[in-house]
């Protein structure tokens, strides 16, 4: 069960994956990343990582393919990308260099290569079940604090970053494209 | 046959090389951000898989903090994409070779 289970959704990730990468139009791409994204989730659940699995399709496959999706509806970018090639020989040369950096990954992935000590305590230990969710939130709130706070001011950080670089983008070159940009989605298609 | 880690670890070695290759042969930034977000899913499959392996729960945590980098990664990126576009009315990597706005 757990063998077919896992050649399934390996096949779904890889070719959601392949997806992204050699479909023409931006938006197959954002949804076949959900593909991907939903079958990893499939592997959280299935080494017992109930809540990173709950994480993962609440916040990447919605919220972040959500709005991959919202940019794209609103540049209009979904027309296909024309095939010549500017820079002579790039797309071999891409494909050589991610089999050397494939091969290198199989390399050390192929064998055991988890050196580190198991954790001895009982405190770290993750279980099945709803202990799964106790036992990350026990590690998060006493171990892990210190970054856990920090990562409040990180997503404080980017949402302001985030508003104040899209908000400026227009601003600088004056008052005359403003018109033209609201009904550029629409107009589009 | 039962599914050891190492088959997990393969898996995600070979996203990860997919979302690589895909940063460096698509030209749309967009599609290019997404190929990003694939390797780091990647990474987020081996972190589990460690934990898993090892017994160790911060392996779990950890993807937590992947993940919010990712978040604030993609707030921030798609705002650049937004402002870049409003500019130069492209999204196309290869239109983007000035220093200046």
């Amino acid at each position: 069960m757990t063998v077919v289970l896992f050649f399934v959704f390996a096949a779904l990730a890889l070719g959601g994956a392949l997806g992204v990468v050699l479909s023409r139009n931006p938006v197959y791409s954002a949804l076949l990343l959900v593909v991907t994204l939903v079958s990893v989730a499939v592997f959280f659940l299935m080494q017992d990582a109930q809540l990173v699995a709950a994480v993962q399709i609440i916040v990447y496959a919605s919220a972040i393919v959500v709005l991959f999706l919202f940019v794209i509806m609103l540049l209009g970018v979904d027309r296909e990308e024309t095939i010549i090639e500017p820079l002579r020989g790039q797309r071999v040369l891409a494909v050589v260099l991610g089999g050397i950096l494939l091969a290198q990954l199989l390399f050390l992935g192929g064998r055991v290569w988890a050196t580190g000590a198991r954790c001895a305590e009982e405190a770290c230990r993750p279980e099945a079940g709803a202990a799964n969710v106790e036992a990350v939130a026990r590690s998060m709130f006493t171990t892990y604090l210190w970054p856990f706070e920090i990562t409040a001011a990180l997503l404080a950080i980017a949402v302001v970053g985030g508003v104040v670089i899209a908000k400026r983008g227009g601003a600088v070159t004056g008052g005359e494209d403003e018109p033209p940009r609201p009904s550029q989605p629409g107009g589009q298609r | 046959m039962t599914i050891t880690g190492n088959y997990y670890l393969v898996l995600a070695s070979l996203i990860f090389s997919i979302g690589a290759v895909g940063l460096l042969v698509r030209r749309n930034v967009l599609v290019m951000f997404m190929c990003i977000e694939l390797m780091l899913n990647a990474v987020n499959l081996t972190f589990v898989t460690f934990s898993n392996m090892l017994d160790d729960v911060s392996g779990q945590v950890l993807v937590f903090f992947t993940l919010v980098v990712a978040a604030a990664e993609v707030a921030v990126g798609l705002a650049l994409i937004v402002a870049i576009f409003k500019r130069r009315e492209t999204a196309t990597a290869d239109d983007l070779n000035l220093l200046e706005g």
